[in-house]
């Protein structure tokens, strides 16, 4: 089975402490993405898994192997692990050709020559790069060379890929592209695939389960992407899964009021007894109108973006930014300008105690 | 994010740790040690108070003075004249200017000591040609000029040292933010201030690290002085060193002598170069940018043709007399004779390649050392350097600091260095031999290539090995498949950059040559010594034509390789 399995990791560098009992398991045959910010420790854990590093505590098993427990003093080397590793700047050889680059996991494992023959240009059709197996890696673009690092990295058919970033550095119309084909590429081998990320569309689109690590390197929530996006467990994760407003409301007897005014909040009510409540919402979660039930507000800024048409809108002291399609602006009669009242209403709704969301409000 | 190195894999990390360890300790640091242990430790006590009145001998004491004396005047000189050509050639609309560029970069290949053997031919006080020629034709009484003078020494070092500030100077200006010079000028700064206040100021750091490498070399310096100053009696400490060693045959006293002296030198050296990072790591402000501009050029206008002039007479005095000199003296009968047609032919030439052993011996003998140093330097270094840059093991501190050592010990600290370790203190006796030779051009160019090995192994990023690794290879078919193909330029420009400079070496051959072990430039040296003047310079004509050649080669190896 082509597992994955962290117990308890810990890994510091001098005094910083990276990780301190990391727990998490990837499942056979899923697109497990690993999300955080940069400098979460989330490229470590590849490496940790990779065994270009070593924990200092906890075990790593790959499969039915432990490959990593320093207090068994097991620690296998990175090339007796069987893995797939895409970097993010490619690590394609510069001094070989495209096919010896994809031939050398198989000249490792001594594969005879009319088979590894057959094996390459069968890996270079899978990435689309047939015809250029000549080349060398100078002679190619960004995109390129990434397929190749990708077919070597499947060439020798590992069961489980680790992909670090393997589309930062491409531009946004390739990386649109490329993150549907490593989808495609992962379906169709049936492997298991690690993918780290700050990007967390690349992380929607091609996941079945992402999980969630925050900058001291913990995990915050672990699930499939449509439960990180619409069933986030705090406000970090809230947060970092795209544009957040974030609307204080305070609770005055059974009554809940936003910011400072003495507006009540027309939506059903937080579970708990805190006195301080936020509301988390994305603004394609706001409906913005001229009349009607909902909160008074006045647009402070009306900026036009060709499709939507995006207002940053004050309530009683508490700020929200929306966005409405431009054709439905026009024809509903809802182009505001700067300075005229308006009325906001919610599709949907989460609530964060204030306390827990003091750091995430901040940022 | 570096390091692939693993506590598992049989200890191959520990073992190449282990080894560079070795080589470093074998070959730099013990020699070094054994200088310090003999200088300071007498009749198994510490003492400080010989080491003193040593320095206070007066033969001593003057080596010293003379030796700051002329890297003093030496410094300076070549300061002024490297500054004023890099910017001669960068920053103004003199004409021919890559030619001129190409020119004052030529004493970088030349060796001193030949310069100085061509420069005593033309103005030695009595038979220099120059002196003659004034005291012929113009009824001088004396001599015009005496090479065998502080100033002589001074303007020979000067000659052959000052490209070291002027290749520094000429990359900083440039590369240097023109933007820079331009704002001043919108400021409403006229160009002379701008020079004075911004363009100078900026650069300051690339001069002075410049005049500081050439403070150390001339500091160590041994050829010129030599040749010229032995004459009368001017010593600096790698001279006196060798005539201490020469004269006594080993003597105790003598030996202790050098190794007080090797001393001061360590030391200077070590001074030298910490303030030298000093300067370059403070003087990094962002002034050099990455892309390459046009930068503003001044209008020379009625200076021009004369600063042209200038130019030209100087290389023409300066590189093309000198050279021509050896090879017209190296055609001579006898040393004497006018150059007439019945008196120049290439007789001397055939002599020494095909007939007279000492020189046939000679050229053997650097030929064979030069690639023996190149080739074991250059493996020995990119497995240091590779250990450095790229590894992560415990222990790496040491090998880091014993990195450094090679940099600050000059050619003829080495010597003597090698003297105190291999003439059977370890049971090893390699003095007299050849092998004692290319112990110390090992040490004495392993600075070299641990340069060129870092710099080519830093272009290698770390997760081209990881990615192998990650395929399946081992650490040593990571070393053989990935890491070796990419740093082979860096190797290749490590075993050029030994191998021809071994040619030429005279400091260290000087200290260590037997009978039979002569160098090319231990063979010039004594036989001019001998007074076999035309068969010297016919031996320096040939190493020169040996140089060139090898430079040229390169040069047009490595460009055709870039493009």
């Amino acid at each position: 089975m082509a597992t994955i399995q962290i117990e308890g990791v810990a890994k510091s560098y001098g005094a910083h402490q990276v990780h301190k009992a990391l727990t998490l398991s990837v499942r056979h045959g899923e697109c497990f993405t690993l999300l955080g910010p940069s400098g979460c420790g989330k490229t470590v854990l590849l490496r940790l898994i990779a065994g270009f590093e070593t924990p200092d505590a906890g075990s790593i098993r790959i499969g039915e192997d432990c490959v990593s427990d320093p207090a068994a003093g097991i620690n296998i080397s990175p090339d007796s692990r069987g893995l797939g590793v895409v970097f993010q700047d490619y690590a394609v050889w510069p001094h070989m050709t495209v096919f010896d680059n994809v031939a050398y996991p198989l000249k490792l494992a001594k594969m005879p020559k009319p088979a590894l023959r057959d094996r390459v240009m069968e890996t270079i059709g899978l990435v689309g790069m047939t015809g250029l197996e000549k080349r060398m890696p100078s002679e190619l673009s960004g995109g390129q060379q990434q397929r190749v690092a990708l077919a070597r990295a499947l060439s020798a058919k590992p069961s489980i890929m680790l992909l670090d970033e393997p589309l930062t550095n491409l531009d946004a119309n390739l990386r649109e592209e490329m993150r549907f084909e490593i989808k495609e590429l992962q379906r169709k081998l049936d492997i298991t695939v690690l993918y780290v990320t700050h990007d967390q569309e690349v992380a929607l689109a091609i996941s079945d389960r992402v999980a969630i690590m925050d900058d001291a390197g913990q995990l915050r929530q672990t699930g499939s992407p449509w439960e990180i996006f619409e069933r986030p467990v705090d406000g970090f994760v809230f947060n970092f899964m795209g544009i957040a407003n974030f609307m204080p409301v305070r609770r005055v007897g059974e009554t809940y009021l936003v910011g400072k005014g003495e507006q009540p909040v027309p939506w059903e009510k937080p579970q708990g007894d805190a006195p301080e409540w936020v509301a988390g919402f994305r603004p394609s979660d706001v409906r913005i109108s001229r009349t009607g039930a909902g909160l008074r507000g006045v647009v402070k800024r009306a900026s036009f973006l060709g499709a939507v048409v995006d207002y940053l809108v004050e309530v009683d002291g508490a700020w929200l930014r929306t966005s409405i399609e431009t054709f439905e602006a026009i024809s509903g009669a809802m182009m505001f300008t700067q300075g005229e009242s308006c009325v906001i209403s919610f599709n949907h709704l989460l609530w964060f105690d204030a306390r827990t969301l003091a750091e995430v409000v901040k940022a | 994010m570096n390091g692939i190195v693993q506590k598992s894999g049989f200890g191959a990390a520990q073992i190449i740790l282990g080894l560079s360890i070795a080589i470093l300790v074998v070959m730099v640091a013990v020699p070094v040690l054994l200088i310090f242990f003999n200088a300071f430790w007498v009749h198994g006590e510490f003492n400080i108070r010989d080491v003193i009145a040593t320095i206070r001998e007066p033969d001593t004491y003057q080596a010293l003075v003379n030796s700051l004396i002329i890297a003093s005047g030496t410094t300076f000189g070549s300061t002024v004249v490297g500054t004023f050509f890099a910017w001669l050639v960068t920053r103004t609309d003199l004409p021919y200017k890559p030619f001129m560029k190409s020119m004052f970069l030529v004493p970088f290949m030349l060796p001193s000591f030949i310069g100085a053997l061509a420069w005593k031919m033309l103005l030695s006080p009595r038979a220099g040609f120059i002196n003659r020629f004034f005291m012929t034709n113009f009824g001088f009484d004396g001599p015009l000029f005496n090479i065998y003078s502080y100033a002589g020494i001074i303007m020979v070092e000067i000659m052959y040292l000052f490209p070291f500030v002027f290749i520094q100077v000429c990359g900083a200006l440039e590369r240097m933010d023109p933007t820079l010079e331009e704002s001043a000028r919108i400021s409403g700064a006229g160009l002379f201030t701008i020079t004075r206040k911004i363009t100078i100021p900026l650069v300051m750091p690339s001069i002075l690290s410049g005049a500081l490498l050439i403070m150390l070399y001339s500091m160590a310096h041994f050829g010129t002085v030599a040749v010229l100053g032995i004459e009368n009696g001017i010593f600096n400490i790698p001279t006196l060193i060798y005539q201490r060693i020469h004269q006594s045959a080993g003597s105790f006293d003598s030996i202790r002598t050098g190794t007080v002296l090797a001393t001061v030198l360590v030391v200077t050296a070590a001074f030298i170069i910490w303030l030298q990072g000093k300067i370059l790591s403070k003087g990094r402000y962002q002034i050099i940018a990455g892309k390459s501009f046009r930068p503003m050029e001044l209008k020379l206008r009625a200076l021009r043709t004369p600063l042209l002039v200038l130019c030209i007479a100087y290389i023409a005095f300066t590189i093309v007399l000198p050279t021509v000199v050896i090879f017209l003296v190296g055609g001579l009968k006898t040393y004497g004779l006018p150059f007439t047609w019945e008196n120049l032919s290439l007789d001397n030439y055939k002599f020494i390649l095909f007939d007279y052993k000492v020189t046939k011996d000679a050229i053997r003998n650097s030929l064979a050392l030069g690639l023996g140093a190149a080739f074991i330097t250059m493996f020995a270094g990119v497995m240091i350097s590779y250990v450095i840059v790229k590894m992560k093991v415990r222990g790496k501190g040491i090998l880091e600091f014993l990195g450094m050592l090679p940099f600050s010990v000059p050619g003829s600290v080495i010597a003597l260095g090698v003297i105190l370790a291999w003439s059977g203190k370890f049971n090893i006796n390699l003095y007299n031999t050849v092998w004692i030779i290319l112990v110390a051009y090992i040490a004495r160019y392993m600075a070299f290539s641990l340069k060129a090995n870092s710099a080519a192994l830093e272009q290698v990023h770390d997760s081209l090995m990881e990615a192998a690794r990650a395929c399946g290879a081992t650490m040593w078919q990571t070393l053989r498949d990935i890491v070796l193909p990419l740093v082979r330029p860096g190797m290749l420009a490590a075993f050029f950059l030994i191998f021809l400079p071994s040619l030429r070496e005279l400091t260290v051959s000087i200290m260590l040559y037997a009978p039979t072990t002569r160098t090319i430039g231990v063979a010039i040296y004594t036989l001019n010594e001998d007074g076999e003047t035309v068969v010297s310079a016919a031996l320096a004509g040939i190493a020169l034509i040996l140089i060139i050649t090898g430079q040229t080669l390169i040069n047009h190896f490595t460009k055709t390789k870039r493009v």
